[in-house]
C-alpha cells in the first residue's frame, strides 16, 4: 500500500463522504416522517388511508433501493417529472427507509396497552394529547432499538446511489479503481470512511437504546 | 344533599352478550357508594360506562346535570370532573412520578407550573411519597404505585373519584396502605364510587353498600344493614362466602 496515493486520494473521499452523509440522512429525516405518519394511520385502521399504508410499506420493503432508484431517477422523467440525482436519492431512500421505520414505530404503537389510553383519557384528555404525551413517546421508547438498526441499514444503502451517478462514497472508490488501478488504496478508504460514518451512529444508538429502555423497563 | 351522579336505566351488552340491563344509582355529594358483587357480575363495566371507556347501548348518565354521551366533543371536559383509578395502578412508565402527577394539570386544566408543583408535592407528602417525586413508576412498590395513582386523580380536582378494585392485584400487606388513603379521603366528604372486594373496607368506607348480581342490583342499603342484616338470600349466600367460620 502506498501511503502517498492515500494522501492523494483522501480530499477526493472526503467531498464524497460529505455528500454521502448529507444525501443519506436526508433520507433519513424522509423517512422518518413518512414512517410515523404511516405508523399512525397503520395503528389506528384509519379507513382508505390504512389499506394504501400498508400496500406502500409491501410495496417498498419487497423491493430493492436500486430498482425503487432507477424508477425515480430513469423512469419518472418519462413522464415530465425529473429529479436532480441527489434529491432521488434522498427521495428514494426516504421511501425505503419510510416502510421500514412504519413498522418499527407501528410494533411500538401496538405493544402500548389500552390500560395507558384509558388511564390518559380518564384524566379528561382528548385523543389528540393522549397520543401526544402517552403513547408516543413510550412506542417511540419502545421502538428504538429498531430505529437505530434501520438507521444503520439505510446509511449503508447509500452505496446504491453510484448506479444514479450521485458521487458517494462507493462511486468514488469505483471511479479510483477504474483510472488508477489502486485497488487496495481505494478500498482501504472505503472501508475507512463507512466505518467513521457508521460507527458513532452504532455507539450513540446504543446508548440512546439503554436508556430509552432503562425508563420503560428498568433493565 | 345535592345529587352528583345519576344513572338512569342504563343498559350495556356486547353483540349477544347482556352484562347489564336497566342498571339505576344516584350519587349524592360527599357520599361514598360501594359497588360488591361476585366476579364477572359487571360491576367494573357498570364504573367504566360512568365515564364513557364503555358506551351504553340504552339509559343515560348525567353529571351534575349534564350528559355524559361517549360521542360527545365535550367528553373531555366533563371527564376532568370524574377521577379515575384502576386495578392495575396504570401510571405513565416513560415520566417520573412528579412529572405522572403534572402531565394532565398542565396539560389539560393549562395550571401553571409551578402551582400543579406545588399541589403535587403536597399531595404526595400526604401519601408519604415525597421522598419518591424523582423516581420512574418501575421503581415503586404496587402500593406505592396505587398511591400515586390516586394522588394523580386528585390532581384534576374531581368531583366524583371511581375506584375499580384498586387493591385487587396488591400483595396483602400493601393493601393497607392504599386502603388507609382511601378512608382519608372518605373522611374529608369525598364522593366516590368504589368497587371491591374487601369486605372489611367496605363495612369501614361506605355511606351505602350496593349489590349487583346477573347484570341487577339486587340489594342496596347502609353499610350496617347490608352487612349484618342482608334481606335478600343471593346477598346472604355472596356474603357468606367471604367468613371462615
Amino acid at each position: 500500500m502506498d501511503p502517498e496515493v492515500l494522501r492523494s486520494y483522501v480530499p477526493l473521499y472526503k467531498e464524497a463522504f460529505i455528500l454521502t452523509l448529507e444525501t443519506g440522512w436526508l433520507g433519513i429525516a424522509i423517512a422518518f416522517a413518512i414512517g410515523i405518519v404511516t405508523a399512525f394511520i397503520m395503528h389506528f385502521r384509519i379507513p382508505v388511508l390504512a389499506k394504501i399504508a400498508s400496500v406502500y410499506v409491501e410495496l417498498f420493503r419487497n423491493t430493492p433501493l436500486l430498482v425503487q432508484l432507477f424508477f425515480i431517477y430513469f423512469a419518472l422523467p418519462k413522464i415530465g417529472i425529473s429529479i436532480p440525482a441527489r434529491e432521488c436519492g434522498a427521495i428514494g431512500l426516504g421511501l425505503l427507509g419510510g416502510s421500514y421505520m412504519a413498522e418499527g414505530i407501528r410494533s411500538g404503537l401496538d405493544a402500548v396497552g389500552t390500560l395507558q389510553e384509558e388511564s390518559a383519557l380518564a384524566l379528561g384528555m382528548s385523543k389528540r394529547q393522549m397520543f401526544m404525551y402517552v403513547i408516543f413517546p413510550e412506542a417511540l421508547s419502545i421502538s428504538v432499538p429498531g430505529i437505530v438498526a434501520n438507521v444503520i441499514f439505510l446509511l449503508k444503502e447509500t452505496s446504491v446511489f453510484s448506479a444514479i451517478s450521485l458521487m458517494d462514497l462507493m462511486f468514488t472508490a469505483k471511479d479510483l479503481i477504474g483510472l488508477y488501478y489502486d485497488t487496495t488504496e481505494a478500498l482501504v478508504l472505503l472501508v475507512v470512511f463507512y466505518i467513521i460514518m457508521l460507527l458513532p451512529v452504532s455507539l450513540l444508538g446504543s446508548i440512546v437504546e439503554k436508556k430509552a429502555r432503562y425508563r420503560t423497563l428498568g433493565v | 344533599m345535592d345529587v352528583i351522579l345519576e344513572v338512569k336505566n342504563i343498559s350495556k351488552s356486547y353483540e349477544d352478550i347482556t352484562v347489564f340491563e336497566n342498571l339505576s344509582l344516584t350519587v349524592k355529594k360527599g357520599e361514598v357508594v360501594v359497588i360488591v358483587g361476585p366476579s364477572g357480575c359487571g360491576k367494573s363495566t357498570f364504573l367504566r360506562c360512568i365515564n364513557a371507556l364503555e358506551s351504553i347501548q340504552d339509559g343515560e348518565i348525567l353529571l351534575d346535570g349534564e350528559a355524559i354521551d361517549a360521542s360527545s366533543k365535550e367528553l373531555p371536559r366533563i371527564r376532568e370532573k370524574i377521577g379515575m383509578v384502576f386495578q392495575s395502578y396504570d401510571l405513565f412508565p416513560h415520566l417520573t412520578i412528579l412529572q405522572n402527577l403534572m402531565l394532565a394539570p398542565v396539560k389539560v386544566k393549562k395550571t401553571p407550573k409551578a402551582e400543579a408543583e406545588k399541589e403535587a408535592l403536597s399531595l404526595l407528602d400526604r401519601v408519604g411519597l415525597l421522598s419518591k417525586k424523582d423516581n420512574f413508576p418501575r421503581q415503586l412498590s404496587g402500593g406505592q404505585k396505587q398511591r400515586v395513582a390516586i394522588v394523580r386523580a386528585l390532581m384534576m380536582h374531581p368531583e366524583i373519584l371511581l375506584l375499580d378494585e384498586i387493591t385487587a392485584a396488591l400483595d396483602p400487606e400493601m393493601v393497607r396502605e392504599v386502603l388507609d388513603v382511601v378512608l382519608s379521603l372518605a373522611k374529608e366528604g369525598r364522593t366516590m364510587v368504589i368497587v371491591t372486594h374487601e369486605m372489611q373496607f367496605a363495612r369501614a368506607v361506605a355511606d351505602r353498600m350496593v349489590f349487583i348480581d346477573g347484570g341487577k342490583i339486587v340489594e342496596e342499603g347502609s353499610a350496617q344493614e347490608f352487612f349484618d342484616d342482608p334481606k335478600t338470600e343471593r346477598l346472604r349466600q355472596f356474603l357468606n362466602s367471604f367468613s371462615y367460620d
